[in-house]
């Protein structure tokens, strides 16, 4: 776009829809609750030999995590649902993560190495793609192992699909595991490229000019 | 387990009444809630409790609603046992209480029509069923063990319970009590075992009766149970009234 002298300057554009702002935020909250929560409940009965520090965990004690966890699942599960239903109804999944081949998230992957990636606003790249895919994967993984831990007896057949019950406490372990890497290696990318963090609180990016972008909405 | 910090009744007493007040005129919460709320000290923040309480009501009714009577807990083969199974309680090994089987009794009460304390010769007396099922701790661990005794569907209908009643309590020995939906009292694997792997159930697992409902926590299958009451009063637990969720279903 040009200003009306014809010469190129800096616009701002919408890259992030409120919904997926909204659940964003939510989930952030959601999840901190989650995991916080969780290793206090795994500090009663440690499945490796280390126990999460007590100032890392919420609830103060076991009734308290377990409170906090059966508590925080239905905002991640309600918000979870409403951003899934919008990222297949809405068209955002395949929009944003698609397409993605094996030699692109390579590429990319060289590239940001070499600190030759460029981020442009409101466009993942492929290796970002394949981590947001990668993550909604361990997400649902956590869900379905924490549905199947909470009740073997009633939802036998989702226990079992995930193993038995002491298995399916390794398995919300992992997908805990990659959902705490997920968001290690999103804040380290946030801090390197600091705008993105006020561009997903009021949805707009600044795009310089003559850089072409890819609005979401 | 970590210690918990009462509040000490007196203290909260005001409070409760005007958050008493503030339930039963809004949302009718059950009793069960409003008991639950007295010994609680889930967090500091009085707010963040009443919620975590409230959800944890919530979650009570959710899994009343995906419990099935009739869907039996996995059951094992003998091979499974685990050996040694591990003591649990909420006190050390040393104070398990002692207690002699010849003049033991539960007694009953409630809403049932005979009153008659039981025996352990007369328990005896009553069809018995065995189970080799998983019992889950609230902490994470489990172990498979074998128990036998009478399902406490027939014992409940032995003395005329009314079984449209909400709850059946217990209290133990030891001091610790607990409770159970009736629809969860009556599912076929809840039984009033008496025996451990084929033997009379040793002091550390409940002698000489205790309760074994596979399709609840562990903390839920009390041990030396020592009286038994069908009652619409809201029983609580020793580890629900300190914020345990009360359904506990599994």
């Amino acid at each position: 776009m040009q200003d009306t002298r014809g010469a190129p300057r800096e616009r701002w554009v919408t890259v992030h829809p409120l919904l997926v702002r909204v659940t964003h935020w939510v989930n952030a909250v959601a999840l901190v609750c989650m995991v916080m929560s969780g290793w206090e409940i795994y500090d009663a009965s440690p499945l490796l030999p280390f126990i999460f520090p007590p100032w890392m965990t919420l609830g103060g004690w076991l009734a308290g995590a377990i409170a906090w966890h059966f508590a925080a699942m239905w905002l991640l599960a309600v918000n979870g649902l409403v951003y899934v239903i919008y990222g297949i109804v809405g068209r955002h999944f395949r929009r944003s993560f698609f397409p993605l081949s094996a030699r692109s998230v390579w590429m990319d992957f060289r590239s940001a190495l070499a600190l030759r990636l460029h981020h442009t606003p409101g466009v993942y790249n492929a290796v970002q793609k394949l981590l947001y895919l990668v993550v909604l994967l361990f997400g649902l993984l956590a869900v379905l192992s924490g549905l199947a831990m909470w009740k073997p007896v009633q939802l036998w057949w989702l226990t079992a699909a995930l193993g038995s019950y002491s298995s399916v406490r390794w398995v919300h372990f992992v997908a805990m595991t990659g959902i705490v890497g997920f968001v290690v290696i999103h804040l380290i990318l946030v801090a390197v490229v600091p705008s993105t963090l006020p561009t997903m609180i009021t949805g707009r990016a600044r795009v310089p000019a003559g850089m072409e972008a890819h609005p979401d909405a | 387990m970590r210690r918990t910090t009462l509040i000490r009744p007196r203290d909260a007493a005001p409070e409760l009444r005007k958050l008493e007040r503030r339930l039963m005129l809004k949302s009718g919460l059950s009793l069960g809630a409003l008991t639950m709320l007295t010994g609680c000290d889930l967090n500091d923040g009085d707010v963040f409790d009443r919620a975590l309480f409230a959800m944890s009501h919530f979650n009570d009714r959710v899994q009343a609603l995906l419990f099935s009577r009739t869907r039996l807990a996995a059951t094992f083969p003998a091979s499974r046992i685990t050996n040694p199974f591990r003591f649990n309680a909420f006190y050390d090994e040393d104070d398990v209480p002692d207690i002699d089987g010849a003049t033991w009794t539960m007694a009953v009460s409630g809403l049932v029509d005979d009153k008659t304390p039981w025996s352990l010769a007369r328990l005896r007396t009553l069809p018995q069923e065995s189970q080799i099922t998983r019992h889950i701790c609230i902490e994470g661990w489990s172990q498979i063990g074998e128990w036998s005794g009478v399902p406490l569907h027939v014992f409940l209908k032995r003395i005329g319970a009314d079984t449209r009643a909400k709850y059946v309590g217990f209290t133990c020995a030891d001091r610790y009590y607990t409770s159970l939906d009736m629809p969860s009292a009556l599912h076929p694997q809840t039984i009033l075992a008496l025996d451990f792997i084929g033997k009379p159930l040793p002091p550390d697992f409940g002698y000489p009766m205790r309760l074994r409902i596979p399709t609840k926590l562990g903390f839920k299958s009390a041990k030396h149970v020592v009286s038994l009451s069908v009652t619409n009063t809201y029983p609580g637990g020793y580890w629900e009234d300190q914020g345990y969720n009360w359904f506990s279903g599994t």
